[in-house]
């Protein structure tokens, strides 16, 4: 069965109004959840509010489980899905740069555009920031060229790379989602109130 | 099931939203074979913005290139259409939860230029990062991880560890 774009059963012709679609629903949530507020999501990092951890961590568990039971109920070719590939310096300095980027600007690129969406005049200003950002890197690419490339390892697992089985993996990671919940809530409960 | 937070306003519980987000992104990989993304759309912005300005800079460079055809428009692409959507889609949520307003949302103690030379600061960093990273939180992060990949891993400990690094020496921004 799926996926169904790749295998043509939808046709390739609707894939941008699907993308608006799945968009929408998308920006709805996030903004549900309160992702357009810098405050809100910088609260992660003083421990002031553990929405991001919360919405994120629920977020991956479920689409990771209900990845697994569609592969294995035969619904999806799991082969046919997309698996980041794996260049571990890149992915590095490119995860501290965003680091750093998250912890100034108070946004992610996502919740930023869900932001700019309800009139957040700051995230309208971190978006074209991120224009000017993505254009650097572009320029100078020919110098970034050899460490954006370097060590390519392909389409890797986390489960191969820690050698255990996916089942194992799904669990303990569903089990430390479950934990780092409760000391979110415990830690909440000790630090001193921020209003925002 | 409602989460009180900001002064005046309620969201959606969090472990509610987590799972409607999961289902959103199960229904992607499920319908288009890939995940979320959000950086990307961004990126195609740039590619279309400098190709108009110089064409032949931009199919002679070796990023831009990568993104340039002539039978396809950079800006005709799943992303942008994504991105277009979560405009909407935040707009629709904003309305109907009373959210709708133009302001620069900032701590008391700083300044709205302080905030938004920081929000400017911030957003040239994540840009640059999720063209190293190849991805930013929604494409190599949350939908990366999905899958199990190694890579969604490690990009989510290094921007969320760095954030924490980062947060004690830009705590008067925050708190």
């Amino acid at each position: 069965m799926g996926p169904l774009i790749p295998q043509e059963i939808i046709d390739p012709g609707w894939s941008n109004v699907i993308a608006l679609l799945i968009g929408l629903g998308f920006g709805f949530v996030l903004e549900s959840a309160g992702f357009s507020s810098s405050r809100k999501l910088a609260g992660i990092f003083y421990l002031y509010d553990f929405t991001v951890l919360r919405v994120f961590m629920t977020a991956v568990v479920t689409a990771m489980v209900g990845l697994m039971y569609f592969n294995y109920l035969g619904w999806i070719d799991y082969s046919l899905i997309y698996t980041n590939p794996l260049y571990i310096r890149s992915a590095i300095v490119g995860g501290v740069i965003m680091g750093f980027g998250f912890i100034l600007g108070g946004y992610c690129p996502g919740t930023s555009v869900c932001a700019v969406g309800i009139g957040k005049i700051d995230a309208m200003v971190f978006t074209g920031g991120m224009f000017l950002g993505i254009l650097a890197f572009s320029e100078a690419y020919p110098l970034l060229e050899h460490l954006y490339n370097q060590e390519p390892l392909g389409p890797v697992k986390i489960y191969d790379s820690l050698g255990m089985s996916p089942g194992l993996f799904a669990f303990l990671l569903i089990a430390l989602s479950v934990a780092a919940f409760f000391v979110g809530s415990y830690i909440l409960g000790k630090v001193k109130k921020v209003e925002y | 099931m409602n989460n009180k937070s900001e002064r005046g306003t309620t969201y959606l519980n969090p472990y509610v939203s987590g799972f409607l987000l999961g289902l959103v992104l199960l229904a992607t990989f499920y319908i288009t074979g890939r995940g979320l993304g959000a950086s990307g759309a961004i990126k195609s912005t740039v590619v279309t913005a400098v190709d108009a300005v110089s064409h032949s800079h931009a199919s002679s460079s070796g990023y831009y290139s990568q993104f340039i055809s002539d039978d396809e428009h950079p800006l005709n692409n799943f992303l942008v259409f994504e991105v277009l959507g979560v405009l909407a889609g935040a707009f629709l949520s904003g309305a109907l939860w009373g959210r709708l307003k133009f302001k620069v949302e900032h701590s008391p103690k700083i300044t709205s230029r302080t905030r938004l030379l920081a929000a400017l600061s911030g957003g040239v960093l994540f840009g640059f990062g999720s063209q190293m990273g190849r991805g930013c939180t929604s494409g190599a992060a949350l939908s990366g991880m999905a899958v199990m990949s190694t890579a969604g891993f490690i990009t989510m400990m290094a921007i969320f560890g760095t954030g924490y690094l980062g947060a004690w020496f830009v705590r008067k921004l925050w708190i």
